[in-house]
């Protein structure tokens, strides 16, 4: 669509953010399938029961876990680095605007942006428990 | 029921919440979660964590598109991701002490709620006429393609609108859903942005607000990657065929989907949780 040029916002920095986010949910989308075509092959025709919460093991709780887990070709583990994947989208979307707005030298939403990008960081990193 | 049948009929009812969540701007959770409690007989804490996944999804594939088509104001977003990321880490904290029937009464108030608002309201805001000090001084005000070419807008009541969303996200981090409701509601009546631009923003500020409380989650063992592989690519999907009908559907049309359902899934929810049969 052809659009006037628009004072208050970036539009290489939206096309950027644009393709980042199309890109880090088609990758995350296409290890979850693989990770989802092996628990199917492997569990498939076992009896599901999610009606009583017990939690996820310690393995698959953590970034380091899931990653120990992957290694040892476990099904749940490549889904779940699909999900860390997916997870890790919208930091690297976060992290990408700062870059964006740091080259605009619009130095208050650096700012704003750190911020955001600080708490999502702490919170994925197991910071809060 | 096998896990074959289980993954697949929760991904077909997937799809069709990730098409509704992404046609009225509210991610999918709001269906997703109702659907896997009510329907599948899922503990609440595994239908969150799985919804908060693809709300993720759901919110950056559609802001994608969203973005290029110059509707979302990433400024405003942004801005606005402070208040909602720090509500979503706070929502997370209350969901772990917090029993699952009363999980369930809040989702279902909250529902109640969103649809309510939306029946009301009628009237349109296309943007505040008098420009805001604090907006211009945060330079929040913006432009969108409309039916007669570009239109500008000036944001209203900045501060109000950033409580909101801190609300919005600690609803969001509670409940597994995007908050997309009350995102839009902050921003279309609150701040006066325009309909679309509220809804497409709010689109793209899910996204962030959901991994703050999904990495919460995470890391306390909500995310099950048998239930949260069929939620996920099945709203994907459904997400993807929303995005495309939402330019040209009406706001109009968007408030009245929007309203029935979450109408009758608050009504659900909230007998659920008083029922007790969590």
């Amino acid at each position: 669509m052809a659009r006037l040029r628009d004072p208050l916002t970036d539009r290489g920095m939206e096309k950027m953010i644009s393709n980042l986010l199309r890109g880090g949910v088609l990758l995350s989308a296409v290890v979850v399938i693989m990770g989802g075509a092996i628990f199917m092959l492997r569990h498939g025709a076992e009896h599901p029961d999610y009606g009583v919460y017990r939690g996820e093991p310690a393995e698959l709780r953590t970034v380091g876990g899931i990653v120990a887990n992957i290694l040892s070709f476990h099904s749940k583990g490549v889904i779940e680095l699909g999900v860390l994947l997916l997870l890790g989208t919208p930091v690297a979307r976060v992290a990408l605007s700062v870059v964006g707005f740091l080259r605009e030298r619009d130095y208050e939403y650096v700012v704003v942006t750190l911020i955001v990008l600080t708490i999502l960081l702490f919170t994925i990193s197991g910071g809060i428990g | 029921m096998t896990v074959y049948l289980f993954t697949l009929l929760i991904g077909i009812g997937s799809l069709l919440a990730g098409f509704l969540g992404s046609l009225t701007g509210l991610g999918g959770g709001v269906v997703i979660v109702p659907m896997l409690v009510l329907g599948f007989g899922v503990d609440i804490r595994y239908a969150v964590g799985a919804s908060l996944v693809s709300v993720i999804a759901t919110s950056s594939a559609a802001a994608s598109s969203f973005v290029r088509e110059g509707y979302s104001n990433i400024r405003i977003g942004m801005f606005l991701e402070i208040a909602t990321t720090l509500g979503a880490v706070l929502g997370a904290i209350i969901a772990a002490k917090m029993p699952s029937s009363a999980i369930s009464i809040v989702f279902g108030t909250v529902l109640l709620h969103a649809s309510y608002s939306s029946f009301r309201t009628r009237h349109i805001h296309e943007g505040g006429d008098r420009p805001d000090p604090l907006a211009q001084r945060l330079r929040l005000d913006g432009t969108y393609p409309g039916a007669s070419g570009l239109m500008s807008y000036h944001v209203q009541r900045v501060p109000l609108g950033f409580a909101l969303m801190f609300g919005a996200g600690t609803l969001s981090g509670l409940l597994g859903i995007g908050s997309g409701a009350v995102k839009v509601l902050a921003m279309d009546r609150v701040m006066r942005i325009p309909f679309k631009v509220s809804t497409t923003t709010s689109n793209f500020m899910i996204g962030v607000t959901a991994a703050a409380s999904a990495g919460v989650y995470l890391n306390r063992g909500y995310l099950d990657p048998g239930l949260t592989m069929p939620v996920m690519l099945g709203v994907l999907i459904g997400a993807l065929f929303g995005s495309r009908l939402l330019i040209r559907s009406r706001s109009n049309t968007l408030r009245v989907v929007f309203s029935a359902v979450t109408l009758i899934l608050a009504v659900e929810m909230i007998y659920h949780g008083l029922s007790g049969r969590l």
